[in-house]
């Protein structure tokens, strides 16, 4: 039985903004267990960034977890005070974003900043700090770390500065890692570079890693486990091969075939109708049911309750209950 | 002159004939170095075909396309098109025919603008309608040719999300009744679900106008999707050109194996299975290029020879063409 580290139970987020109010996340749920890989997928503004936002605390100013829990090692970090939130981070999670350039500091060294982590959340001090930056950057493959440590962001290349921000993410040796769009912004063959990295550094450290991504490429390449958003809400979970090939959510059937795929060249794509949601005017059922082919009158209702399937993966459509209640009917009338 | 090219004029549409865009760079006091953005590269296009460009960032395949529709004059080689060089002076009636579709939806629409007068703007520069509502009813058919809903003309771009400001975008290409469209990264920036609709959008014009592509986009199974034939570019030359499928089942150029090898496939069976050849280290700055052949320094078959001489595309059958010494 492996170790639950963090469990996220029934997230709302939500932003004030002068157009009303924005829910971003509305009632997300999941556990991550020690040592595992799991991917939060979706499009923009379904939420998977605000997710990951919530769980560290870091949400802007008119952001708030307005409901909810966030559990780590059974202790709720949405009521943590400042202090204890500045301790929770870099060394129990720890996050790498997007964009590797706006996220270093243009202003200090490479080494500078990794040994600010160092320094802060480990007793080493001063050149016991700089060993252990430089150890550091030799682990995710810097080439003359020695070197590296002396230079500023904007003297590295994309690929390079990510590899600095994921060894300032590890410094202190989290247990959990979230990676939010960490390859977006790179070329595929650098893309292909960090991929590998972060997959040796997960069976070398064995910290769990949260992965947020809208590109089901990768998320097929690293996950164990995979929850699909949409509108803030979780559509589907399981793992990687119940959402790929026995996946039971309108969207994410929809997404799949959207992909270009190499066994179906030359077949036109299937895309989904419509535009992306709109979070200010959020349906009053199912997220998606404005863009559903098969759409109900109870999905333009009612927000669809989330339903174990028989392989043991869970999602939240309606088609799923009419099936089984058919089934059951079906079941009596055949008695 | 024009007799010999009317005789040629017979398969291609495009032509490009080792074109080449150097950029100024500042280096020093009064000093300036070349940068080889794009560096002798050729290929030709043939009327309704997509001819699909790919490589990474900083490879020059963006330039490759703004070089052609002379939004930037070329340092050297020559741009053909239906027979005709294009030049200074015969641009201004060929935009006409050759149009471009950009990568980001919100940047390239005007917002001071209507979406009427965006996709008319066209219509106006070369006077191609008879009256005001022979240009409204011109207006009204792109529109409903891309999925737009005509009722909407009259709002600004703003009120669009970013699918549909793309379809605007693609109207006001289509306006002219063009042969050819440059698309640069048209589909990068959207959303995966509306992704699929402006592909296949693109395909449905393809088959009802006849026009050819030039795709430039990085994601290559979208390129493989849409593409007749593919050119692979590392910094400013073309490495490889072959038909879509040829290419993506028998890589011959190392760095198309490695690229293809680095596509994450949407499939997690498939990519626990295969094997990715990672690259060591990063690409050469472009105002620092390795001598000979420009992927040497990440290669694992160069040889001495690749760093005195830099290879050409050669034929190697079917029209595959790669540019490489060991392969």
């Amino acid at each position: 039985m492996s170790e639950n580290i963090l469990s996220v139970k029934n997230l709302h987020t939500s932003f004030r903004t002068d157009n009303g109010e924005v829910k971003a996340v509305n009632g997300v749920s999941f556990n991550l267990d020690k040592g595992k890989i799991l991917g939060i997928v979706g499009e923009s503004g379904s939420g998977k960034s605000v997710t990951a936002y919530s769980i560290m605390r870091i949400l802007e100013s008119n952001g708030d977890i307005s409901e909810g829990q966030v559990l780590y090692k059974g202790q709720d970090i949405t009521k943590f005070t400042e202090k204890q939130m500045r301790e929770f981070r870099g060394k129990c999670c720890s996050i790498i974003f997007q964009d590797p350039m706006t996220s270093l500091n243009p202003v200090f060294t490479v080494g500078n900043q990794l040994k600010e982590a160092i320094q802060l959340h480990t007793d080493r001090k001063g050149k016991d700090a700089e060993a252990r930056a430089i150890e550091m950057l030799t682990l995710v493959g810097v080439n003359e770390p020695e070197k590296r440590v002396k230079q500023y962001p904007f003297e590295l290349s994309g690929g390079m500065r990510q590899r600095v921000m994921i060894a300032m993410a590890l410094a202190c040796e989290p247990d959990i890692l979230i990676a939010d769009e960490p390859t977006t912004a790179l070329d595929v063959t650098i893309q292909a570079q960090i991929l590998e990295l972060m997959q040796d550094l997960q069976k070398k450290f064995g910290m769990a890693i949260i992965m947020v991504t809208h590109d089901l490429g990768v998320i097929a390449d690293m996950c164990d486990e995979i929850i699909v958003l949409y509108g803030g809400r979780v559509c589907e979970r399981g793992t990687a091969e119940d959402i790929f090939y026995r996946p039971h959510h309108e969207y994410t059937k929809g997404l799949l075939c959207s992909i270009p795929n190499v066994d179906k060249i030359g077949e036109k794509l299937i895309p989904i109708p419509g535009t992306p949601i709109n979070l200010l005017n959020m349906p009053k059922g199912c997220a998606f049911c404005p863009r559903c082919e098969n759409a109900m009158k109870i999905c333009i209702e009612e927000v669809p309750p989330e339903m174990q399937m028989p392989d043991g993966h869970f999602a939240s459509c309606w088609l799923n209950v009419k099936a089984e209640m058919e089934a059951k009917q079906g079941g009596k009338n055949n008695e | 002159m024009s007799k010999t090219q009317n005789n040629m004029k017979s398969e291609y549409l495009v032509e490009v004939k080792d074109l080449k865009q150097y950029f100024p760079i500042k280096t020093g006091f009064m000093q300036t170095t070349p940068l080889k953005a794009v560096d002798g590269v050729s290929f030709a296009i043939k009327p309704g075909e997509t001819l699909g460009l790919v490589g990474e960032s900083g490879c020059g395949k963006t330039t490759v396309g703004r070089s052609m529709l002379r939004l930037y004059t070329p340092t050297g080689g020559e741009v053909i098109y239906n027979g005709e060089q294009v030049n200074a002076s015969t641009i201004k009636h060929m935009r006409k025919e050759m149009q471009m579709v950009f990568q980001d939806p919100y940047s390239s629409l005007n917002p001071r603008m209507t979406v009427e007068d965006i996709i008319g703007e066209p219509l106006d520069v070369y006077k191609l309608y008879s009256s005001k509502g022979d240009r409204r009813d011109k207006i009204i058919h792109l529109m409903e040719l891309v999925g737009l809903n005509a009722e909407h003309a009259t709002r600004y771009a703003h009120e669009f999300s970013g699918g549909q400001r793309q379809r605007i975008g693609i109207a006001r290409a289509l306006a002219t009744d063009p042969k050819f469209i440059v698309c640069d990264e048209a589909v990068s920036a959207l959303d995966v679900s509306i992704q699929a609709q402006v592909i296949n959008m693109f395909e449905e014009l393809q088959d009802k106008l006849g026009v050819a592509y030039l795709f430039i986009a990085h994601d290559l199974l979208v390129v493989h999707h849409i593409s007749d034939r593919i050119a692979v570019m590392y910094l400013g030359r073309v490495v490889e050109i072959a038909d879509a499928d040829e290419l993506n089942d028998k890589p011959m150029h190392p760095y198309t194996q490695s690229l293809l090898s680095a596509v994450p496939y949407p499939d997690p069976k498939m990519a626990k299975e295969r094997k990715r050849i990672v690259l060591e280290g990063d690409v050469p700055s472009p105002l620092n290029m390795p001598t000979g052949c420009a992927f040497r320094t990440r290669c694992k078959y160069a040889t001495e020879r690749c760093a005195q001489e830099c290879p050409s595309l050669t034929d190697r059958g079917n029209g595959h063409q790669v540019a490489c010494w060991n392969k």
